[in-house]
């Protein structure tokens, strides 16, 4: 007796309304994101480095959850757009007053937003916001900026614009996903858009404790041991350790870490010759990964952020029809 | 009072029947048939299954303390429109149920609404903290049936040892919901492909099995009754299927959301399937649905518990676990029976059996039969007529449950308590 849903972060033409997940987009979906995010690229080279594809248009960012760098992003690929950009920062404000989450978003939404950028740090409170707008604002959007563990999608996609940039096919490419994956939306995100794409071999790379169960049903060979992963690899991506997970139950030492499963130029000579590394960033030098690999030749953690405007440009103007 | 029942097919599992025959009721007991037989009400159950009024092993009416979420006018309420007479409460109220006064209390509230039989279980422990014993005497003399710690697991070993023991030495049946103090606190889903792609955190299965073989070492130990609660996992039902073959006092219930749903019904956040214990695999479900069928699984249960929008409305994670029950315990009960092909018929008779004298047993109740001289306590429903789970066809107060927009077979028609009508659609 199931009942069916459809996927709310897609309207009843199967069209995107939301970017919530990249988890059950068609590659199609992707490439286009993809694509339209390579004709902003330029934009930002210019002298003028606007466009007025959003020009009237307000986008809220909704920050349940601290993040200077993902936000600055979404704020800077808002104003590039010619979006008026309002920061929230929800913590601070409304949530405390007992203010509910959806008569947060209910008053937001009597103010004429367009777009909501949401971060929270519970999986799924962009659905439920979503949702919430799909039966009473059906002109809004929400764009999931990083929910709990779940889905970080734009970082997905711009770990993808970054890999096809330097890799340019996907259907013959051998990437590692290495570190905390247990906590990592980033890499739930990343392993669904790169098994979207063709990947043949998408690896996991951790200790058992920071490995979730369950990534051979998404695709995933794990390993266990760092230098059997990297092995003949074409992409690294590597995951930020946060800091209360460096000593404890699940690991003991930042050190013991690093030993194990940081990043070394050693290490990446496992790797193909020419294999990127990538890191969606603040890294911790040390602990993840060596400086040299951080400053190196391989490194595109840099391109990975410039490649992060266009793409949160695309996703943006794409959700608000702007950009057919 | 006397009430005359015709014509309707009366199944009363206790005592193997499923005929199509007369009720009798004088003074609020089931009587024989008699010559001179002058009812005050004759009702026409033509049509209509006679059976048991059902007996319900968890109910939360959140009163004390809770009103917000539910009172006991609404429950009661609900558990007549579900054709439930008597249930049982945990604890877990505020304050906690640990002392005679607030069984009494509650015990007299329930005399006034005057509608299902209300019997409570006591805390096993003060406060439920699991550190000093309860008056476990006193109160089962305040009217408490069984002793049990909600959703607290004991965190001392020690202090549950000697919990089992003191119970033993009266008699006392202990419940608990196997499940390690540790392991998966905090988690919010079953652990597995799911949870880990929705980015939720996990509750093991063995969070259940390492409870299990505690609880099962400790009742060797002592000789201990327990019940256990909600089972949730296949590799969980094994183990009581051993430790009942091995001889040791245990029964066990099951909720019916995990009769029917797996994890996969969570959807897209569903925050309706944020449950304790949390949704499991298909196989689990299978598996539990199996146990149901070859008694390993003592008693269905409705596993109501009332949630208010506020504590509902959020996203998974924060929100609060569980979904009201009260009135789909009947419909879910016999939807399972309605899936088993064999042999439908003696699936639904121990399908009742399983939410009426069954259940009554383990909590030592005289109720949940027919049988001449009980307590007149009797529902009839219309197997085949459909209703949609709708937040204003319940009646309770707690609106969320995983099965809104369902069409479940089974309504009720009437309910009789303690002879007298107290309910009729």
């Amino acid at each position: 007796m199931p009942i069916l849903h459809n996927h709310p972060q897609l309207n009843k033409h199967g069209e995107l309304q939301h970017l919530l997940t990249i988890e059950g987009l068609k590659k199609s979906h992707i490439d286009h994101i993809l694509d339209t995010a390579s004709s902003f690229v330029g934009i930002s080279d210019r002298e003028v480095k606007k466009v007025p594809l959003m020009r009237g248009k307000s986008v809220f960012n909704l920050f349940f959850e601290n993040s200077t760098r993902t936000r600055t992003t979404f704020e800077i690929a808002s104003k590039r757009l010619s979006a008026d950009v309002i920061n929230l920062n929800i913590q601070a404000s409304s949530t405390t007053k007992g203010e509910s989450l959806l008569d947060t978003i209910d008053n937001l939404a009597a103010m004429h937003a367009d777009m909501f950028v949401v971060r929270h740090a519970q999986s799924g409170a962009p659905y439920m916001i979503a949702q919430h707008l799909n039966r009473t604002r059906s002109d809004v959007h929400v764009v999931n900026a990083g929910d709990g563990r779940h889905a970080h999608p734009t970082q997905g996609l711009l770990d993808m614009y970054t890999i096809r940039h330097y890799k340019k096919d996907f259907t013959n490419l051998r990437v590692a996903i290495v570190g905390d994956i247990l906590h990592s939306r980033v890499a739930r995100s990343d392993i669904h858009a790169l098994t979207t794409l063709g990947v043949p071999e998408v690896r996991a790379i951790g200790p058992h404790t920071l490995l979730p169960g369950g990534l051979e049903q998404m695709g995933v060979r794990t390993f266990t041991n760092m230098d059997e992963g990297l092995r003949d690899v074409d992409v690294i991506i590597m995951l930020r350790l946060q800091n209360e997970r460096m000593s404890g139950a699940l690991l003991p030492s930042a050190q013991e870490y690093f030993k194990s499963y940081g990043l070394t130029p050693e290490r990446l000579a496992l790797a193909k010759p020419d294999a990127i590394v990538m890191h969606p960033g603040p890294m911790n030098r040390g602990v993840e990964i060596d400086s040299a690999v951080a400053d190196g030749a391989q490194a595109v953690i840099l391109p990975q952020v410039t490649f992060g405007i266009a793409v949160r440009m695309a996703v943006m103007s794409i959700l608000a029809g702007t950009h057919a | 009072m006397k009430l005359h029942i015709k014509n309707g097919r009366v199944i009363d599992p206790a005592n193997g029947i499923d005929n199509v025959q007369d009720l009798f009721i004088a003074d609020g007991r089931i009587v024989a048939a008699a010559d001179g037989f002058t009812p005050d009400q004759t009702i026409d159950a033509s049509g209509l299954v006679v059976a048991p009024g059902l007996v319900d092993l968890s109910a939360r009416l959140r009163e004390p303390g809770y009103e917000y979420k539910a009172t006991l006018e609404s429950e009661l309420q609900a558990a007549m429109q579900g054709g439930v007479t008597t249930l049982v409460c945990p604890p877990d109220t505020d304050p906690v149920l640990d002392e005679p006064g607030l069984v009494e209390m509650l015990k007299h509230r329930a005399r006034i609404v005057d509608q299902a039989n209300v019997h409570p279980l006591g805390a096993l422990t003060v406060g439920l903290k699991g550190q000093a014993l309860t008056e476990m005497a006193e109160l089962t003399e305040a009217g408490c049936v069984g002793f049990a710690q909600a959703e607290e697991p004991i965190l001392d070993t020690n202090v549950l040892l000697r919990a089992l023991q003191y119970a033993k030495t009266f008699g006392f049946t202990v419940w608990l919901r196997p499940q390690d103090a540790h392991i998966g606190r905090g988690g919010v889903a079953a652990s597995g492909p799911l949870a880990s792609r929705l980015g939720l955190s996990g509750v093991p299965v063995m969070s259940e099995t390492i409870a299990l073989h505690t609880i099962f070492e400790l009742m060797r130990a002592t000789g201990a009754r327990v019940h256990l609660c909600r089972l949730s996992s296949a590799a969980g039902l094994e183990l009581v299927k051993a430790a009942k073959k091995e001889g040791l006092d245990v029964t066990c219930d099951v909720g019916i959301h995990h009769l029917h749903m797996t994890d996969a019904d969570i959807g897209f956040f569903d925050s309706n399937a944020r449950l304790t214990p949390p949704l499991r695999s298909g196989r689990d479900r299978d598996a539990i649905r199996a146990a149901v069928l070859d008694g390993t699984i003592d008693a269905v249960c409705s596993d109501h518990t009332p949630v208010d929008d506020d504590e509902k409305l959020l996203p998974f994670g924060e929100a609060s676990p569980g979904a009201t029950g009260l009135e789909l315990l009947l419909s879910l009960t016999l939807k399972w029976a309605q899936d088993q092909h064999d042999d439908k018929e003696k699936a639904l008779l121990l399908a009742i059996g399983k939410i009426t004298h069954q259940a009554a047993k383990i909590a030592g109740l005289p109720a949940g039969t027919l049988t001449v001289g009980a307590p007149a306590d009797v529902v009839l429903f219309d197997p085949d007529t459909l209703w949609r789970v709708e937040q204003a066809a319940l009646a309770s107060q707690g609106k969320h449950t995983p099965f809104l927009g369902f069409e479940v077979a089974g309504q009720v028609k009437a309910t009789i308590v303690r002879g007298r009508v107290a309910y009729q659609r």
